[in-house]
């Protein structure tokens, strides 16, 4: 347990001049390319507050309380309650360790890798901040091995770091595989345990027994990026943005025909619109919305208009920003085509290790194909939800579950696209290079697995 | 609280054995893996459920009480 803390106001002298709460929050002073050096890191966002000792051995960290009134919730895709997970690894006895999370195996994410690679400090004040509020004495920076620049700037930032009298946890980084589940916490504490980067049964929970089965907090980039923002201004300059129920703001990697696509900051409950002009503009009329990536929900065009990007917003769509995917595909795309060619290298992104899994998803791919591809049976569009709730829940991780929501959402928002697959096969769109990003090469650690069919 | 049953999905190895000694709360999906109702366990059922649980060959299946 450890018996740093936060004093509860930090000099204001170190916090630059800014309109209270606005935007950009984490994106601010960002350079045109390159890493913000430890200097100008603490040049925009003033030095992080000082950790004084706390009075009483056992109690529980400030911090952990104001991220609890900030309302922060995970950026990694699931949402949880960040303080609720402190808490959960800070309740341990033994030492923890906390894991950096930028795996992002997310083809249509790209907002962890960009925040190692240029604000890196932001997510390492955060990552200190958050070993100090659970009693971590070891910290481990996971990125993505593709993404190679992240992976130089996270080094140079940890070395410039070193001797710093206010990180208290040691530092290492360690470039992780980039199949689909390599993030998810299970699979990346498997991982750097020396195994594959593929999901575990649980329980043990991580956060009871985690990275050298120590209590180990698993927590995404962009979320310890808010962390570091929460600790300097606390948690009633947080819910100046966003809403009620999700506060504060959140990176999205916004892709399509688009000016300038990219990676935004945006304040939780924005307009598509808004985020849409913020790009540049459409240079192509959208046909509809991919939000929450390869394991999220597709919307139809005609609801554009109207869609605001917070869990609340979009729950009637049955879609939740998730990790941040913002995708908008174009009028010539197909989007059976797409769905079925990203539905296939879901499967294949399977770790191999479930039958429901395994079997369940090559069959919801195989019959997603057939229908782009003219030759369907009837009766296949219901074969295709029969499946997907078929899976739902019965892998040791969301990827069955994941992808079947993608599919489902697909199948309402083109209902009248797969009829017309179903009928007569291929469309003009068909031909068209994908648009939806998708790994060419199947990266190393996600070998292919053939369904097994029981003996 | 009573246990309820729950698969250990990579353990589990589709041998089927689950599902005929607890036919109450375990069917077979079409390749043949375990589709549990994970309600708590009846006095009534119980006893099968243990013995569901050791017959597997795996050792997927598992009994679990709720942790308060």
């Amino acid at each position: 347990m450890s018996e740093e803390t936060l004093m509860i106001d930090p000099p204001v002298e170190s916090a630059p001049a800014q309109a209270p709460g606005a935007l950009p929050r984490l994106l601010a002073g960002i350079l045109p390319d390159g890493a913000m050096s430890l200097d100008e890191h603490f040049a925009v966002h003033g030095q992080a507050p000082v950790p004084a000792r706390r009075r009483e051995r056992r109690s529980e960290s400030p911090l952990i309380e104001r991220i609890e009134r900030a309302g922060l919730r995970g950026h990694g895709g699931a949402g949880f309650p960040t303080a609720t997970k402190l808490r959960a690894v800070a309740a341990s006895r033994k030492r923890a360790i906390v894991v950096v999370n930028a795996a992002e195996g997310e083809p249509a994410s790209l907002k962890d890798r960009t925040l190692m690679q240029t604000l890196p400090h932001l997510v390492l004040d955060g990552a200190q901040l958050a070993a100090q509020a659970v009693g971590a004495d070891e910290l481990i920076v996971c990125v993505c091995e593709t993404a190679r620049a992240s992976v130089e700037a996270s080094a140079h930032a940890i070395s410039e770091r070193l001797g710093m009298p206010l990180d208290s946890a040691r530092m290492r980084l360690t470039a992780v595989p980039g199949n689909y589940v390599a993030g998810q916490e299970a699979a990346l504490v498997n991982c750097l345990n020396g195994g594959p980067a593929i999901p575990t049964f649980t329980p043990p929970m991580v956060f009871e027994q985690g990275v050298r089965r120590r209590p180990t907090l698993v927590a995404n980039a962009e979320t310890l990026a808010h962390v570091a923002l929460i600790a300097r201004h606390g948690p009633e300059w947080f819910r100046q943005l966003g809403t009620a129920s999700q506060p504060g703001s959140a990176l999205v990697t916004l892709s399509g025909a688009l000016a300038h696509p990219g990676v935004y900051e945006i304040e939780h409950g924005a307009s598509l619109q808004s985020l849409i002009d913020a790009a540049g503009g459409m240079l192509a009329n959208p046909r509809a919305l991919l939000v929450g990536g390869y394991g999220g929900s597709w919307i139809g065009g005609e609801f554009l208009r109207g869609v605001a990007l917070s869990d609340e917003h979009l729950a009637p769509h049955g879609a939740s920003l998730g990790a941040g995917v913002v995708l908008l595909l174009s009028q010539d795309a197909c989007p059976v085509a797409e769905t079925a060619r990203a539905t296939r290298w879901m499967a294949e992104q399977s770790a191999g290790q479930c039958g429901p899994c395994v079997n369940g998803l090559d069959s919801i791919a195989a019959a997603v194909q057939e229908i782009a591809e003219g030759h369907a049976q009837r009766n296949a569009t219901q074969r295709i939800e029969r499946l997907a709730a078929l899976v739902h829940r019965r892998g040791a991780c969301g990827h069955p579950d994941g992808t079947a929501r993608f599919v489902t959402s697909a199948l309402n928002a083109f209902a009248l696209e797969f009829a017309d697959h179903a009928r007569r096969g291929h469309c003009e769109g068909c031909a068209r290079p994908g648009e939806l990003p998708l790994p060419v090469h199947r990266p190393a650690g996600a070998p292919a697995h053939e369904p097994t069919l029981p003996r | 609280m009573s246990p309820r049953v729950r698969v250990n999905p990579i353990a589990c190895e589709a041998h089927g054995m689950c599902a005929e000694l607890l036919p109450e709360r375990i069917s077979l999906d079409e390749w043949g893996y375990p589709i549990v109702d994970s309600e708590p366990l009846t006095p009534a059922v119980l006893d099968h459920a243990r013995r569901a649980a050791q017959a597997c060959p795996t050792f997927a299946l598992l009994l679990t009480r709720d942790r308060d």
